[in-house]
């Protein structure tokens, strides 16, 4: 729970650093992964609004780039997500500017 | 075994008058734009061609009484001057038309904008010597009347626009007008043009105001500005936003913003209803409140007010729980079926009674070729949490 917190606190929005926003976004992967099932919807809840878009927004990130067993635990970090966040989450990382 | 409508619906209440919100639909195309006259008898509207309908209502009939054909193309934007009677259209033909009525009919005005590009939208300043055009080139057409040419001459505004103006809103004063723009900035230009006006009083915005200038840009939310609107005292402006967020900013030393970010699909168009609530409707094919509390700087979400139908729900046959399944992995029976009074986005929502002060009816246009009518005080009152401020 405090992982999730801290590797979702001061994301590399604003750099060009390509190399950065990779690393990452692996670790967000790896904090994600490592959650049981059952927490997710703890893990969802312990976020702020923002911190729901952002999650959101790693989220789809790592849609991007499936490995053997990314997608199954992003799409239940995604159903729980949201009907937290809900469509309007959604939208939020469709039209953000700055990706993660 | 035949194909079973899961739903039973409960009749909405005959009594119009007493009705929280009447519905009509005029046509199966959406209704791009619309603007109603003075006294709200007729509406003129358009249904997604190069023309546009002038209805009126006649008992409870709508009655088409006019076709303005002069556009070559989709007409963009439609306003009606309350007092002078003029209605202004403007195009994707890049054109716009002043239109009078002579006798029975109504005769057009060319304006030349001088934009390369569509129009996309046009609104009456409230003295009605003056209107403003918005446009996919860039720029915001300020058109005024010449006396001594006969003819309606424009002034451009053009920095710092840096994509398409969605929609445009003016002050009381007669001279602000705030611009919503695909650059994802909301923003409130002068629009001052001495040859119609004296020099205006300071505002909340700022004081010198000469054309062009720009008295507050919005910071903070990403998505293009689809609607924008000015509260009754113009010292409050709100926007709604493609990324789901409505905000408001408040004038002052330094202007202050807040902003609310939502859990539904983005906003089409916004509106105040008193100085601290706004109504909001888009893609989700409601309306939805939304209050602003000055003194928290804050914005907070007021509820949806649709009344939704009534509906009682058969029991489901083993067979249709099996089928759901199968094709939605779900054994809920709810339909995919709009509960809503619009079944498509509404894309436009105007005043009818009351002013932005203090709001009594406002109406609804959108994608569904529907219009519907809502009456604040019963909405208020079927609605047990909603307060309307």
């Amino acid at each position: 729970m405090g992982a999730l917190q801290a590797v979702l606190k001061n994301p590399p929005i604003s750099t060009k650093n390509q190399n950065v926003k990779d690393r990452a976004e692996g670790l967000v992967l790896k904090v994600l992964s490592s959650f049981k099932s059952t927490d997710i919807e703890k893990g969802v809840q312990s976020l702020d609004k923002n911190g729901v878009d952002l999650l959101m927004k790693y989220i789809y990130k790592g849609f991007e780039q499936p490995s053997e067993n990314s997608s199954a635990v992003l799409l239940q970090w995604h159903e729980k997500a949201l009907s937290a966040g809900g469509v309007g989450c959604i939208v939020r990382v469709l039209t953000a500017r700055k990706t993660v | 075994m035949g194909f079973q409508d899961l739903r039973v619906f409960n009749p909405r209440p005959a009594d119009h008058e007493k009705a929280a919100m009447s519905y009509h639909s005029f046509l199966l195309e959406p209704i791009s734009c619309h603007a109603w006259n003075k006294d709200r008898t007729q509406i003129a509207m358009c249904p997604n061609n190069h023309e546009v309908h002038i209805y009126k209502k006649e008992g409870s009939n709508w009655n088409k009484i006019h076709v303005l054909k002069e556009h070559n193309g989709q007409v963009t934007g439609i306003d009606w001057a309350p007092e002078s009677n003029r209605i202004v259209t403007c195009g994707t033909d890049r054109n716009a038309y002043v239109w009078t009525l002579k006798g029975d009919a109504w005769k057009p005005t060319l304006v030349i904008l001088r934009i390369n590009r569509a129009a996309r939208c046009v609104k009456w300043s409230p003295k009605e010597n003056k209107f403003a055009v918005g446009s996919g080139s860039r720029l915001i057409s300020v058109c005024y009347f010449e006396q001594d040419n006969d003819w309606w001459v424009c002034k451009h505004i053009k920095k710092p626009i840096r994509s398409t103006i969605l929609c445009l809103d003016w002050h009381p004063n007669n001279v602000l007008l705030a611009a919503g723009s695909c650059d994802f900035k909301c923003r409130i230009f002068s629009a001052y043009i001495k040859e119609v006006e004296e020099k205006p009083a300071p505002t909340a915005w700022g004081s010198k105001m000469p054309f062009g200038e720009v008295m507050f840009e919005s910071t903070g939310t990403a998505g293009w500005v689809h609607g924008v609107c000015f509260s009754d005292s113009g010292n409050r402006v709100a926007w709604a936003s493609h990324d789901s967020t409505v905000a408001v900013a408040e004038g002052g030393k330094t202007a202050v913003c807040a902003s609310l970010t939502s859990e539904t699909l983005p906003l089409l168009c916004v509106t105040f209803i008193t100085e601290n609530s706004l109504v909001a409707a888009g893609h989700d094919c409601y309306p939805v409140l939304f209050v602003y509390d000055s003194n928290k700087a804050a914005l907070s979400f007021g509820g949806k007010l649709d009344v939704p139908k009534q509906s009682a729900q058969k029991g489901m046959t083993a067979r249709e729980r099996f089928q759901n399944l199968d094709k939605k992995a779900t054994t809920d029976s709810k339909e995919a079926v709009l509960e809503s009074l619009h079944k498509n986005s509404i894309s436009q929502i105007s005043i009818l009674n009351g002013g932005k002060a203090r709001c009594a009816k406002f109406c609804t246009t959108g994608m569904d070729g529907g219009m519907a009518i809502w009456d604040v005080k019963t909405l208020e009152s079927a609605m047990k949490d909603l307060k309307i401020v």
